[in-house]
């Protein structure tokens, strides 16, 4: 998709300019990481590896029950409804922040990049907060007319241990009428 | 292939080196259980009118933090239990639907260890459904210079992904 962009405007708003950096919905989790997930997303990928299935292997390689790190986003993202939360709830609050700012109502994940830290337990409760790093300007690609934005999440256990890190480009566009 | 259980070490891989291949049927199933499993909500995921009307694309199609799983899975395969990841770098230029059989691919890109005596490999990952690429994924993966290291023993200044 990337290939075939077409920058068409330049200009970034002063308001969007000015979140660029700042840490923004820090959050800790409502619920610790849980073992029923371990095995839940193993089965979804079909991941055997015994450090996630047999506590033994656990305990002998990694020193104790331990989840993927893939699913380290998963443990920072809302219930889908929960007592009193009204709408729906998301995670990734900047990304949703940045289509309504720019009036796009679609949106695609393009890029991402994770880095690993300190190993992360079950038990562990995970604290996420999340920086806008850039926004490009209005470009026209395959899917539409829109920008592409990158947002950096950082993870924390409840030691204050840092768990990892992702950046995601993601393109907020408006599709066009056909031709 | 299935997941390895014995230990890979650094001395045994070498840039060229590929991985043994790996396919899997991606059913509507593949995409929701791996939605679901990452507690992603969002209906392009699960709901296939959604996906078509408001998205414009063919159908729901794999979120990233399941591709995320999906390489995890290929990589420890080959690598084994010890092996640990630490930095995954992929790039989805295309979505991938269910109805058609992914493939992952992947070569040995380079070999070497660091200040802090870790092993690390690092490798080139394709996804790729009816030989078109999908994802690309660039891995950083801590492998055992010997039987008796353990890359998850390392903490702070002795782990730099």
């Amino acid at each position: 998709m990337t290939a075939t962009n077409t920058p068409l405007d330049d200009t970034l708003p002063e308001d969007v300019a000015a979140q660029i950096g700042a840490y923004q919905y820090e959050k800790t989790a409502d619920f610790p990481v849980e073992q029923s997930y371990v095995w839940t997303s193993c089965a979804s990928v079909f991941n055997g590896n015994p450090i996630y299935w047999d506590p033994k292997a656990a305990e002998d390689i990694t020193g104790g029950p331990i989840s993927p790190p893939s699913l380290l986003s998963a443990y920072a993202r809302p219930h889908y409804w929960a007592p009193g939360a009204e709408g729906e709830q998301l995670s990734l609050q900047v990304h949703f922040d940045l289509k309504k700012r720019f009036g796009l109502p679609e949106a695609i994940m393009t890029d991402n990049t994770n880095v690993f830290y300190e190993p992360l337990r079950v038990g562990d409760v995970v604290t996420s907060r999340q920086v806008l790093k850039s926004v490009s300007g209005e470009k026209r690609t395959k899917l539409g007319v829109g920008r592409f934005w990158v947002i950096d999440v950082e993870y924390h256990n409840q030691n204050g241990e840092l768990l990892g890190t992702e950046s995601y480009t993601g393109y907020g566009y408006r599709r066009e009428a056909s031709a | 292939m299935t997941a390895a259980t014995a230990t890979l070490t650094l001395d045994r891989v070498s840039v060229g080196d590929t991985l043994p291949e790996l396919t899997h049927d991606v059913t509507a199933t593949t995409v929701i259980l791996g939605a679901m499993a990452t507690r992603d909500w969002r209906p392009m995921h699960h709901d296939s009118k959604f996906a078509v009307e408001r998205q414009g694309v063919p159908d729901i199609f794999l979120n990233t933090p399941n591709q995320a799983a999906w390489f995890e899975r290929y990589i420890t395969d080959w690598a084994g239990p010890a092996a640990r990841i630490g930095r995954v770098v992929f790039r989805m230029t295309s979505p991938v639907f269910p109805g058609a059989p992914m493939t992952f691919n992947a070569t040995v890109k380079d070999v070497a260890t660091d200040d802090a005596g870790c092993g690390w490999v690092t490798l080139d990952v394709s996804l790729t459904v009816d030989g078109a690429v999908k994802t690309t994924c660039e891995a950083r993966v801590a492998v055992p210079t010997s039987a008796d290291d353990n890359p998850w023993a390392r903490r702070g200044e002795r782990w730099i992904p």
